[in-house]
């Protein structure tokens, strides 16, 4: 993992005592709430239906057992006792009181982290494959250059007034876990056919909010080493062209579309050419640096199956699915990447208590080389654990009531805090999320029904990523009531693609049946292993609509 | 001074955040006919004509300027079992807390002197 040095933790710190200074001004009135705001936004800080809201930073999605541990202390001292993980890969507490803010910044600097450029028209948090470094399927680790890409982003003087928002994700493997097509820009480590060097594919414009777009490519092959300055380029481009007249047509999104991708594609080249590449891409020394600290862990050399994995699979069956639903394969012989479901049936998505949270930095420590890491669905993952291991973390995790066996099926929904926390939600998520959950807690018949990914907004912005989920649900206000309009055929992967809506918003209490119905549909009409996406892709919307429709009448 | 914008249907009843902790707070009567930020949504004064609304929006705008709270408008209310309750399903969730947690917010009675806790 990576670690500061001595000008990150200088950075750091100077921000903890700015912001203390921006707090006490606040308090004793020099500063108003308009000249506050901003400040307060630069540094995570949101004002909720219910109180105060603090999001942190996980870069990439990356954490140790020393930073879980913070989390679960700050969750346990100044929250009420837990925490939000979010589809942006980081941490939120719902309840933080403004003037302990100071304090618990000052607590997390101490382990590395911060809230820095967690909201603002600035570089976000950049975000990453969650299998970086173990997947089977990948390339080339993904994290070095999310690191290179948050340290050249960080307070950058050019970018720290952004016409909007901007979110960057790096994958470097062939299956997209970073959701990279909806972001303001993808990049993508992939070798060049013929020179065989590691390159970067580069998409622009993804994005998903009230104007959802799948990104453009618009260089196929960038060379690494030219990475910050056509990053620099299609940040001057968007800063000089993107709209400030409009807060919603100011994403980069809304200029690639007006202009056309080759257009946008042209204008980042031109400025590429112009721009003094030397003195803008990093220093090899300082990429070889930071790529240092991602070097692989000491692995023992293991036998590619396990027997004692094989033997306690063959006496335990609970055990056995556990395995087979939450583990993905490691690129080492003997090892695994296992997820840790945040989805207990019936929880909210997402949240973990700061006992939870405890444990998971506990076996972390003792089984995954003290490295851990949040996945944009809202779970957490161990990324390097022995196979010979998974029993005792199991019985571990069921202690704790985190042996929930459901990772990419239907009960493993992503949703946001929608109007149960969030002062822009139209309507609630999580109690949406809940009664899915029930419907379809049976453990068979989630494992029948295969790979299906529910994702639930509960507005217009898309924090649940709806566009992109196979069943899509945003709530909506209509009339006074929730409503809740469902969307169908969304992918969140290499194959992205934004959902179409079914048919009119139903109410709450109607959301499971349509579920229900829509999945009924992808069980009749399967051909021998399809998976529902691919039955969606290959029959259409319209027996889907059909049933649906059945749920409306019933509803009416 | 901005143009005021439509006031809602009444009759109303005012709340905001509380500038240190964030806590939804409500403007009630407080002693010889002044205004006071109390936690307790049932303790909210309701203002059911324009001179009671005029008083609370008076009443908002002192306490912008004087960075107790933020973030304060006027809620338009039913009277249910003698209680203001918020007509929006939005301002409702505000006046109890996460629906999804019983146990937290004003519906478990934090910051609510007279609530039995839960």
């Amino acid at each position: 993992m990576y670690r500061y040095d001595e000008f990150d933790e200088h950075f750091v710190r100077e921000r903890v005592a700015q912001f203390a200074d921006q707090v006490s001004r606040r308090l004793d009135g020099s500063l108003t709430e308009d000249e506050f705001k901003p400040l307060r936004l630069k540094n995570g800080v949101y004002l909720q239906l219910h109180a105060y809201m603090l999001r942190i930073a996980v870069p990439y999605g990356t954490l140790n057992s020393r930073q879980l541990r913070r989390l679960a202390l700050i969750g346990e001292k100044y929250d009420r006792g837990y925490g939000h993980f979010t589809t942006r890969q980081n941490l939120q507490f719902n309840w933080p009181k403004l003037r302990d803010i100071p304090e618990i910044l000052g607590l997390l600097a101490d382990v590395e982290m911060h809230c820095i450029q967690t909201s603002g028209n600035c570089i976000r948090n950049v975000t990453a494959d969650h299998f970086a470094g173990v997947a089977q399927d990948e390339i080339e680790d993904p994290r070095p250059t999310a690191e290179l890409i948050r340290q050249w982003s960080s307070a950058h003087p050019e970018f720290s007034y952004l016409p909007r928002k901007f979110k960057i994700a790096v994958t470097g493997a062939e299956a997209d876990r970073a959701v990279i097509k909806a972001h303001d820009i993808g990049l993508r480590l992939r070798r060049h056919p013929d020179t065989h060097e590691t390159c970067y594919e580069v998409s622009v414009g993804g994005g998903l909010g009230r104007t959802p777009m799948i990104g453009k490519v618009v260089r196929d092959y960038l060379p690494k080493k030219d990475l910050l300055a056509y990053l620099e380029a299609i940040m001057r481009v968007y800063n000089l062209e993107g709209r400030r007249d409009n807060k919603y047509k100011a994403r980069v999104k809304i200029l690639v579309h007006e202009i056309g991708a080759e257009e946008f594609a042209r204008r980042v080249e031109a400025e590429f050419a112009q721009l003094d590449g030397p003195s803008i891409n990093a220093d090899p020394e300082e990429v070889a640096r930071i790529a240092a600290y991602f070097a692989p862990p000491a692995y023992e050399t293991l036998p590619a199956v396990s027997n004692t994995l094989e033997a306690a699979k063959a006496s335990n069956p609970a055990f056995a699915r556990w395995v087979e639903v939450n583990t993905a394969p490691h690129k080492v012989p003997g090892y695994t990447a296992l997820t840790i479901s945040l989805k207990p049936i019936g929880q909210a998505p997402g949240d973990a208590s700061s006992e939870q949270m405890r444990v998971v930095a506990d076996l972390a420590q003792r089984y995954s080389f003290d490295e851990l890491r949040v996945t944009h669905a809202q779970n957490l993952v161990l990324p390097h654990v022995r196979q010979r291991d998974l029993f005792a973390i199991w019985q571990k995790l069921g202690e704790a009531g985190l042996a929930e066996a459901n990772i990419g099926l239907v009960t493993d929904i992503i949703a946001c805090p929608g109007l149960d926390y969030c002062a822009l939600a139209t309507a609630r998520s999580i109690p949406i999320a809940q009664a899915i959950q029930q419907r379809f807690a049976n453990e068979a018949r989630q494992r029948e029904i295969g790979p299906l990914g529910i994702k639930i907004s509960g507005c217009i912005n898309a924090c649940g990523h709806h566009h992109v989920g196979h069943i899509g649900i945003l709530g909506l206000e209509k009339r006074g009531i929730e409503s809740y309009q469902i969307t169908l055929g969304g992918d969140a992967t290499e194959n992205a693609a934004i959902g179409e809506i079914l048919g009119p918003g139903l109410a709450a209490e109607d959301v499971p049946d349509a579920i229900e119905r829509i999945v009924a549909v992808y069980l009749a009409e399967r051909a021998e292993g399809e998976s529902f996406i691919d039955n969606v892709r290959r029959i259409g919307l319209a027996p889907f609509k059909a049933a649906f429709q059945e749920t409306t009448r019933a509803a009416a | 001074m901005a143009a005021a914008a439509k006031r809602v249907p009444l009759p109303a009843i005012l709340l905001a955040n509380d500038l240190l902790d964030g806590d939804v707070v409500f403007a009630t009567a407080g002693a010889a006919g002044t205004l006071v930020w109390t936690r307790d949504p049932a303790q909210a004064l309701v203002a059911n004509d324009d001179a009671a609304a005029d008083g609370l929006e008076a009443f908002a705008a002192a306490g912008l300027r004087g960075n107790t709270v933020v973030d304060a408008y006027l809620v338009d209310v039913a009277i249910e079992g003698g209680h203001p309750v918020p007509r929006h399903f939005r301002e409702r969730f505000k006046t109890l807390g996460p629906s999804n947690r019983p146990d937290l917010g004003k519906q478990a009675g934090e910051g609510i002197a007279s609530a039995p806790k839960g």
